[in-house]
């Protein structure tokens, strides 16, 4: 497959290795985060931990879409779903999600209300095209790389007037979520971060310079296949070694310092910033998320539907929240692989194949026994 | 007035459909077995026209498999539900190490449904079966209300004999034995997933869907010692190799580098964010054999046209944890698990 094997090639991969032996110093330990949950798919995947030394240690961060949401937004989702009788519509893994009362949104599927999976919000508004006489509510999800669509679909809607179009919007900020890592209570002893693939095609890398600039925290962007992450990662060692700490562009075939500026100024148009938003182990985060504009109010269902967010306690047991803040390891969870699994996840890491859990415990739990 | 005996009008294939009444065991009923079924199938068996087929003694231990086909879409590139009936419960008898002898075949119809369809569906199976050399020789038919079915489920049983030295079983895999497969991974689940996601690649997918009783005899014959045959249907290579761990108490080792994938079907599975490892087949299998056979399997399975790619593509290996796992071409390793609920895309 053109375009995708050559990042994939095991030969190139022991370049890379070689290097990576070579330059990194015995004496110091390299702890990078990888923020993507896409990247700790790809690490997990290929099986990346076995090509690098000891001291230099992956740490997952926050970066998975479906892990951030709190239990409270499901339960939002669920509740238009069972109560005003909408279709709810949602991308793929958040129907998993644990939600209140031993529900997702599958579990609320099951019991009879209508909720469907999508591939792309052109879907959500063929539904509401072809059912005028329902609500459509579109349950979006995502940090940068999928606000983008979102947008697209809420100026449609407006063009077409299409009335029972609306989307709960849960659309997050990768930076800020960089941010509130960093200032985590207790910290988190970090020396570097693998910076995003797909969201840095859409904001740039001039987001990240504040990480290296104020934090002194080197930020390498990688594309999402092993020899993008292997690369980066050698590129952060060298930047440690030397003692430099500013943004660096492995992913240079899809990502400029700009960005996508037609995306952003679409996003600009759409959306605005939300005082506060709940995540998933990062708490309440000023200025992470994004709501519609008033302009676009009419597709808001917040706004059209009674159906206020309540925030919810995880599950005392499930340690998510400090596994989302890179303090823990999925194996370092009670109830890990035993009470949580990917057919029954307790916690939202444990549900996408992007979320630190669920990435160690199928592709890598051979490890623990070893 | 004169009454024509037996007079009826014939099925309006062309513009007709299915109603209650195919269902009814009436005259309609009786029609349709005729006119549609009975002739495609024909067989001196099924031509015994009573409630079962009285088969004539067999020489050997028996072996019975049965299989539901749901399958949407009902037509799809290199096949269809008709010729996937068929060629799915062949499969499951074969991979007993048996020889397929007899189908049956039931159909669930939905009020509404196309005749023009259903014969085109009809014509398939029975060539299928014709190819295969294993007749239909029972069969029957419900008709059920519109909104309650997809148009047409079938289910067929197959029954097959079974040579008195043979063992194949899930439990037989042993520390140190080779695992081969057939060919390419993920061609069929491919094929039927772009097709209903409107996906065109420049080259298109086709089902794998064939009958590999024939392969399985060719196995056989060779005199390497078999333990284990499967064929990776729903679920894929890596839920059919996590069964049969789990049967036999072992672990394996995979080597990426060894399975192939067609490259269409690989840029799908990317597309949609899919592992072929999971993804369905309908005409591969996989086999373990003790390790000193390995290579003799392997050059049949070669001179056979349904295994002209089969590789040896890992190593059943003592582990109390029965993990199977996968050296990826990268160099490192991980564990290739059961699946977890559906194969879902991922996100971004």
């Amino acid at each position: 497959m053109k375009y995708v094997d050559e990042f994939r090639d095991g030969e190139l991969a022991k370049n890379i290795v070689s290097n990576i032996a070579r330059e990194v110093d015995p004496k110091s330990v390299y702890r990078l985060m990888e923020f993507c949950g896409g990247h700790t798919h790809a690490i997990s995947r290929y099986g990346l931990v076995d090509l690098l030394p000891a001291n230099v240690r992956m740490i997952h961060g926050p970066g998975c879409p479906v892990c951030v949401l709190p239990v409270g937004r499901i339960d939002q989702a669920i509740r238009l779903a069972r109560e005003q009788g909408v279709i709810l519509c949602t991308y793929a893994d958040t129907l998993r999600v644990p939600a209140s009362n031993n529900l997702s949104l599958m579990r609320a599927r099951a019991q009879g209300s209508d909720v469907r999976m999508v591939y792309s919000t052109q879907d959500v508004l063929k539904i509401a095209r072809e059912h005028p006489d329902r609500e459509v509510v579109f349950l979006a999800i995502g940090f940068e790389t999928t606000t983008p669509p979102t947008a697209v679909a809420v100026k449609q809607a407006a063009f077409e007037d299409l009335k029972n179009f609306s989307i709960l919007c849960d659309h997050v900020l990768t930076p800020a979520a960089m941010h509130a890592i960093l200032k985590v209570s207790g910290g988190v002893a970090l020396d570097g971060f693998v910076g995003p693939a797909h969201v840095s095609t859409i904001i740039g890398s001039k987001p990240y310079e504040p990480f290296a600039e104020d934090y002194g925290k080197p930020v390498v962007i990688a594309g999402f296949e092993p020899l993008d992450v292997m690369q980066a990662i050698l590129m952060l060692i060298r930047q440690i070694n030397a003692g430099r700490a500013v943004v660096e562009n492995e992913f240079i075939r899809a990502v400029t310092r700009e960005g996508n500026l037609k995306a952003q100024e679409l996003v600009a148009e759409v959306f605005e910033l939300r005082d506060t938003f709940e995540w998933r182990g990062l708490g309440s985060v000023p200025d992470s998320a994004l709501k519609l504009r008033s302009k676009f109010a009419p597709f808001d269902a917040e706004l059209k539907f009674n159906v206020e967010y309540v925030a919810v306690p995880d599950n005392k047991a499930c340690e998510c929240a400090t596994i989302l803040r890179g303090q823990k390891r999925p194996q370092e969870c009670k109830i890990f692989g035993t009470v949580c699994t990917p057919e029954n996840p307790v916690g939202s890491c444990m549900v996408s194949s992007e979320g630190a859990c669920a990435a160690h415990y199928g592709y890598g739990r051979f490890r623990e026994v070893a | 007035m004169t009454v024509k005996p037996d007079y009826a009008r014939p099925l309006d294939i062309k513009q007709g459909r299915v109603d209650m009444s195919h269902g009814s065991g009436g005259r309609a009923m009786a029609q349709l077995i005729t006119e549609l079924f009975a002739g495609a199938f024909d067989n001196e068996y099924l031509s015994q026209g009573n409630d079962g087929a009285l088969l004539p003694q067999a020489t050997g231990r028996l072996v019975m498999a049965t299989d539901s086909h749901v399958v949407s879409p009902l037509f799809f590139a290199g096949g269809d539900i008709g010729s996937l009936s068929v060629h799915g419960t062949i499969n499951d008898v074969a991979m007993m190490g048996a020889r397929p002898l007899y189908l049956s075949a039931s159909f669930i119809l939905e009020e509404g449904f196309l005749l023009s369809d259903l014969k085109r569906i009809v014509e398939s199976m029975a060539q299928a079966s014709r190819v295969a050399g294993v007749p239909i020789v029972t069969g029957d038919t419900k008709v059920v209300e519109r909104g309650k079915g997809d148009g047409v489920f079938i289910t067929t049983t197959g029954i097959g004999v079974l040579r008195d030295d043979l063992r194949l079983s899930g439990d037989q895999a042993m520390p140190g034995d080779k695992i081969l497969l057939s060919g390419t991974l993920g061609d069929h689940g491919m094929a039927i997933l772009s097709q209903r996601e409107g996906l065109s690649f420049s080259a298109p997918i086709v089902s794998d869907s064939t009958a590999l009783h024939g392969l399985v005899a060719a196995m056989l014959d060779s005199g390497a010692k078999l333990r284990v045959l499967r064929d990776p249907t729903r679920g894929g290579l890596a839920t059919a190799l996590n069964e049969i761990a789990k049967q036999s108490g072992v672990g394996m080792m995979l080597h990426e580098s060894a399975i192939a994938v067609n490259p269409p079907v690989e840029a799908a599975c990317e597309f949609l964010g899919l592992d072929p490892l999971y993804v369905a087949n309908e005409g591969k299998l996989v086999a373990i054999c003790a390790p000193e056979d390995a290579q003799r399997l392997l050059a049949v399975m070669r001179a056979h046209p349904l295994a002209v790619a089969a590789s040896i593509i890992g190593e059943v290996l003592e582990d109390a944890q029965g993990f199977v796992q996968l050296t990826t071409r990268m160099g490192g390793r991980r564990v290739v698990d059961w699946l977890a609920g559906e194969q879902l895309p991922r996100i971004c």
